[in-house]
């Protein structure tokens, strides 16, 4: 039962295509790194998977299921005034909603998962007075109560010290081990090879999928290099018949 | 001292109806401009206000100082440049900023162009100054209902509106209430600005709604501090400058705006949170 399936998948900006011909089966229940140089198209991937980006080409098939999405910087107002205990209590959407209130079961649910991230203690901290790794711990409490069945992450330990790091990705194994299928944008190939049984290879078009020891090999890693240092302002229309001449 | 401020009240039904007027703007108008501040829009009321100008005019041209034409021609005008510059923000590349500022700018125009041809020597300064003094009961029945409303909208929407402020990317993931939510909150700018030209003219009712938010962020750090902050900050500007209007014989618009910009400049240098106190004569630090 595949979670994520996407068909001759195109993405992009403004005509350009950042993802090209993409098709990919990504499991239910599987834990997989999208790699890639930058300008790959990973975030772009991650963007059309959850809705944000409407394909120019091809499909996109969710399970019907809860999606989750970490984005990359998120593109949060640090300087609005909300406490830690609200934002990470908007977790609790699928439950509440707009206008439902937080019960005594639901203030539980905010306190374990703000213990699970280590936070407790801030409830009442501004947003705007954490730290890089604060707001990035913060962030995956309110993943936590989401509850979702499928969780795509876009480079989730960026800039974020290794404890805080180790952590966090102890968070993502418990997801896994849940059966949640995790998808997650990494450039920490020593992380991927550690801890991510699958991992998905990209250069604006697809490079490799599968099994990790299968994907990161010198030939793959070299040619996504490669394949990612072109971009042509006067390109041609993409049409079928000439595809293989591209 | 107490006759100062009692016996202009007591003595005189107008001042009691300015004084409801403005205490019902008050209320309604500042929530809406500490979330105008909050998302950096504070110059958007001003903007709302110059696009509303042209609607109210119209509805004067065509059946004179009427509270009901005028309303409405506001509030038409209005709500259009709100759901045509939110049209253009959420569908195109230009940001909001700047499609704002073409449709009301287009608004004006249309607005100056209509009342020239029609070469009336109309006296606008009613739209533009308002007659906070001479509020009959259909306005203080209409400023009441629209704080009512806004109060009612802002509890529906409170949620989702501070996520659409705090979040954006992640309410858009979880619901479909993002749009619903923008443009709820732009129609609750309109409204309570057309509440506003009815008392204090459409360029003075941005001042009650903007410059309480303003003096209020150097006062409290959460939202409902912030809020309830700036009604106090409102409510007794309007108090102050009705009496100042009274005993000085000042026009009664600009001195209400202008005790609230004191207010706010006592603010920006003696207010607890990031004032230029709290700049220059620092308390010591805390222990690690």
């Amino acid at each position: 039962m595949p979670a994520i399936v996407l068909q001759d998948l195109t993405l992009g900006y403004d005509r350009h295509p950042a993802v090209h011909h993409l098709d990919a089966t990504i499991p239910s229940g599987s834990l997989t790194a999208v790699v890639g140089p930058n300008g790959a198209g990973k975030s772009t991937l991650l963007k059309g998977i959850v809705g944000a980006l409407r394909p120019l080409e091809g499909h996109i098939t969710l399970a019907k299921s809860r999606v989750a999405y970490l984005p990359q910087q998120a593109e949060i107002d640090r300087s609005f005034p909300v406490s830690v205990r609200d934002l990470v209590a908007m977790g609790l959407w699928a439950d509440i909603g707009a206008f439902g209130r937080v019960r005594a079961g639901h203030a539980d649910r905010i306190a374990m998962a703000l213990a699970a991230v280590g936070l407790t203690g801030f409830e009442r901290r501004s947003i705007g007075a954490l730290s890089g790794g604060q707001m990035q711990r913060v962030l995956f409490a309110r993943l936590l109560l989401q509850e979702a069945q499928v969780i795509l992450l876009d480079e989730p330990f960026t800039a974020i010290d290794a404890k805080t790091a180790a952590d966090l990705m102890a968070l993502v194994q418990r997801w896994h081990g849940e059966g949640r299928t995790v998808v997650a944008v990494l450039h920490d190939l020593d992380t991927v090879r550690a801890q991510f049984p699958d991992t998905l290879m990209i250069a604006r078009e697809m490079v490799a999928h599968g099994p990790t020891a299968s994907v990161l090999t010198p030939a793959n890693l070299l040619r996504a290099r490669q394949m990612c240092e072109a971009f042509d302002d006067d390109a041609a229309v993409c049409l079928p018949e000439n595809r293989g001449a591209a | 001292m107490i006759d100062l401020i009692v016996t202009p009240f007591l003595d005189f039904a107008f001042m009691r109806r300015a004084l409801l007027g403005c205490i019902a703007i008050s209320i309604g108008a500042t929530p809406i401009g500490v979330f105008l501040m909050l998302r950096r829009m504070s110059l958007t009321g001003d903007a709302m206000a110059h696009a509303i100008l042209p609607g109210a005019a119209v509805g004067f041209l065509v059946s004179g100082l009427s509270l009901g034409a005028m309303t409405i021609g506001g509030l038409i005008a209005g709500m259009a440049v709100a759901l045509l510059s939110g049209f253009v923000t959420r569908m195109t590349a230009l940001k909001e900023d700047a499609s704002m500022a073409a449709f009301y700018l287009i608004s004006l125009a249309g607005g100056v162009l209509i009342i020239s041809v029609n070469g009336n020597s109309v006296d606008l300064l009613h739209v533009l100054f308002g007659t906070v003094l001479a509020l009959n009961d259909d306005a203080l029945i209409l400023l009441c209902s629209i704080t009512t409303i806004t109060w009612f909208a802002l509890a529906v929407l409170f949620r989702p509106l501070v996520l659409e402020c705090a979040d954006p990317q992640f309410l858009a993931s979880v619901s479909q209430l993002s749009a619903i939510t923008h443009f709820g909150f732009l129609a609750l700018v309109v409204l309570n600005l057309v509440a506003g030209f009815q008392a204090l003219g459409t360029l003075m009712s941005v001042g009650l709604m903007i410059l309480p938010a303003a003096a209020a962020r150097f006062w409290a750090t959460g939202i409902a501090g912030m809020i309830s902050v700036a009604i106090l900050v409102a409510v007794a500007s309007s108090i102050t400058g009705l009496l100042l209007s009274y005993h000085a014989s000042l026009p009664t618009g600009p001195a209400i705006i202008l005790v609230a910009g004191a207010l706010y400049a006592a603010s920006v240098i003696v207010g607890p949170q990031g004032s230029l106190m709290a700049r220059y004569l620092p308390r010591p630090h805390l222990q690690s």
